[in-house]
């Protein structure tokens, strides 16, 4: 039996989960198809459920209700260990006794390989990873982004049909994280395997993910390609869980709103009618400095590309401005500004 | 010290922002300040110099001379044969016995508790009362005993009187080698627990997750993940144990009064017999052997831990 395979991707339901810790709804209901091959990064913040949900998948949570499919097979009641199904940990879980390619075959060996090709197979996932240099060490002598490249080839030694990666990154510093992001993607786009990602770092999940599937309270509030989500936001939580986003008075009429005077045309799911918080994006309101302009700046950031201005509006509301990053010179402490917004769609909520 | 030189040196060339140059006198600082520190520990540096250094010292230089102060080895000699040599394989035996019951029990016992809840009552009673009962030994320990399984104990006379049962129908055990055994066993057990229940604690969660995702059951995952991270932890406290019950005197002293089958009572003979004056520097010997044993032991302890604490961390 060779285990030196790309498992070709398969396709992932997740159908009415359910699960409760006493009177906290952990999923309520969370439904989520993954295609096959595809890398689905499930995002919200602590304690939405999205743990919960990798987990119930894995086969590690028990669910109070709901089905789970994998190709169509349903696994609902399958253990973990026969789901066949490579899981990364948040926190480093490579077995310490072990030397970085011991614990890549590991799994082959737990399936009876023959210790020649379970070797062989070790040291291609690892030389996968980049590390096939470091086969000989123990996870001591490995970095945090080393341990979790190896615990990554780990799960893929064993030809998974589904990658589970449980926050992999959030215990590495920024310049790690953001180079073994960009690996996790090339491999998984060169392996194929069907892979949730769970992560509660908005940047993380739009520059990994096919789509991303946001989650608040144990639900599913929309999943969609990255630029989807953050362009056309379904919810305010979306909108505001994903990227920046200021909340703005207006009033809604014929699929537009008047914000700041400005006609803004709105996203699919809004308040059409009446009195609304419009959610505009920091790079859709525009800035000139003015000395009759009503608005005052309270403070600007240089963000190394770009800036940011927060301004002080007449009614005594804030408002966030992005601006080039030569521009942040051009707006000091104080000074009046005029503010407009560029006709972007929008979404509006109750006011 | 070499690696503070330099530093010193590159401080005094260094000028300050106003051209005054402040090396000199920050090495001085610094100095004095080390010397501060070193004279915190001076008495504890005292203490281990009169109570252990000193009286090694007179035990191992004791140990290589005759009576008159002449070098021989004589008396290791006479403490490798006869009644002597019985006594360090008593005391081995005994010793073993008891490490490994304790080990076994004692490590039962400390994964049952870690296996529970964090906060649960069960852990923190069995904490408490290991803490406790591990230095629960000595004259206390053994009147304990003897008040409740001796020839007139509380459960000797209940069998006897009331079940027809005499424990002693087999001899006196409970004032000899089994007797010591049980009772050794009765602190092994909580030490055991002590020494090795933040060993289990350390065991992580997601290594079981891994392996259970990896296509591992739970036999799989004590076979090749949970006991061999344990392994050294275990043998280690199980060493511990062992230096623990070979080096134990009052509960033996108390216990067994009629003979000094172990190391230990035959060192006390030396030192209060009058029978064997003249030959202190045999019982220095003895005391040399015990030596040499405890400080391997508790080395191979120090390796096995060094090895574990790094899996554990």
């Amino acid at each position: 039996m060779s285990q030196d395979r790309s498992a070709a991707g398969v396709r992932v339901e997740l159908v009415d989960l359910r699960r409760r810790y006493g009177e906290v709804r952990a999923l309520d209901g969370l439904t989520l198809e993954i295609r096959p091959s595809e890398l689905v990064a499930l995002l919200g913040p602590s304690g939405c459920g999205k743990t919960t949900a990798l987990r119930a998948l894995a086969g590690l949570e028990r669910l109070d209700g709901g089905q789970i499919l994998i190709g169509g097979r349903d696994v609902t009641d399958v253990p973990a260990n026969r789901r066949d199904m490579g899981m990364v940990f948040q926190a480093y879980s490579l077995f310490p006794h072990m030397t970085a390619r011991e614990n890549v075959a590991f799994g082959l060996r737990l399936r009876k390989v023959g210790s020649t090709e379970r070797l062989r197979v070790a040291d291609r996932y690892l030389d996968l990873v980049g590390l096939a240099d470091r086969a000989a060490r123990y996870p001591h002598q490995l970095s945090g982004g080393q341990q979790q490249r190896v615990a990554l080839a780990r799960a893929l030694a064993i030809g998974p049909r589904v990658l589970l990666l449980d926050e992999p990154l959030s215990a590495l510093d920024a310049k790690v994280r953001s180079q073994l992001r960009d690996e996790i993607r090339r491999i998984q786009l060169e392996v194929g395997t069907t892979t949730l990602f769970v992560t509660h770092d908005q940047d993380e999940a739009l520059a990994m993910a096919d789509r991303v599937a946001v989650m608040h309270a144990g639900r599913l509030e929309q999943v969609a390609a990255p630029t989807e989500l953050y362009e056309r936001p379904r919810t305010a939580r979306v909108a505001e869980f994903v990227g920046l986003t200021n909340r703005l008075r207006g009033e809604a009429r014929d699929g537009a709103a008047t914000v700041l005077g400005i006609s803004v045309p709105l996203l699919e799911g809004s308040v059409r009618e009446g009195p609304v918080t419009v959610l505009v994006r920091p790079e859709a309101v525009e800035l000139a400095p003015d000395p009759g302009g009503a608005a005052r700046v309270v403070a600007a950031s240089f963000l190394g590309s770009i800036g940011r201005v927060r301004v002080r509006l007449s009614d005594d509301t804030f408002l966030l401005a992005q601006v080039s990053s030569a521009d942040v010179a051009r707006f000091g402490h104080g000074d009046p500004v005029r503010v407009s917004l560029r006709p972007v769609p929008a979404l509006a909520t109750e006011a | 010290m070499t690696a503070g030189l330099p530093r010193i040196s590159s401080a005094a060339a260094a000028p300050l922002p106003d051209g005054r140059s402040a090396g000199p006198r920050h090495g001085v600082r610094r100095g004095i300040r080390e010397v501060l520190d070193y004279l915190g520990i001076l008495p504890f540096l005292l203490f281990i110099g009169v109570f252990l250094l000193w009286p090694t010292c007179t035990v191992i230089v004791g140990a290589f001379q005759d009576a008159e102060g002449r070098p021989t080895l004589d008396n290791l000699v006479a403490v490798a044969q006869g009644t002597y040599l019985e006594a360090f394989a008593l005391s081995f035996a005994l010793s073993a016995v008891t490490a490994l019951l304790g080990a076994v029990l004692g490590g039962l016992l400390a994964w049952s508790v870690a296996t529970g809840r964090r906060d649960s009552a069960l852990r923190r009673v069995v904490a408490a009362a290991s803490g406790t009962l591990a230095q629960f030994g000595g004259v206390m320990l053994a009147f304990a005993f003897l008040a409740t399984f001796g020839f007139n104990g509380l459960v000797t006379l209940f069998l006897r009187d009331r079940l027809g049962i005499d424990l002693f129908a087999g001899g006196a055990w409970i004032y000899e080698l089994p007797g010591l055994a049980l009772v050794y066993t009765y602190f092994q057990i909580p030490l055991m627990v002590i020494v090795f229940l933040p060993a289990v604690e350390g065991l992580r969660p997601q290594w079981r997750e891994a392996c259970l995702s990896l296509g591992g059951d739970s036999w799989a995952y004590w076979r090749h993940v949970g006991f061999p991270i344990l392994w050294p932890s275990f043998l280690g406290a199980t060493l511990l144990l062992f230096a623990n019950a070979f080096s134990a005197y009052a509960t033996a002293k108390a216990l067994i009064s009629q003979a000094s089958p172990l190391v230990p009572l035959r060192i006390g003979t030396f030192l209060t017999s009058e029978i064997v004056l003249g030959q202190a520097n045999l019982g220095k010997a003895l005391a040399f052997g015990m030596i040499v044993v405890v400080a391997a032991t508790t080395v191979l302890y120090a390796l096995l831990q060094a090895r574990s604490s790094r899996w554990l961390r």
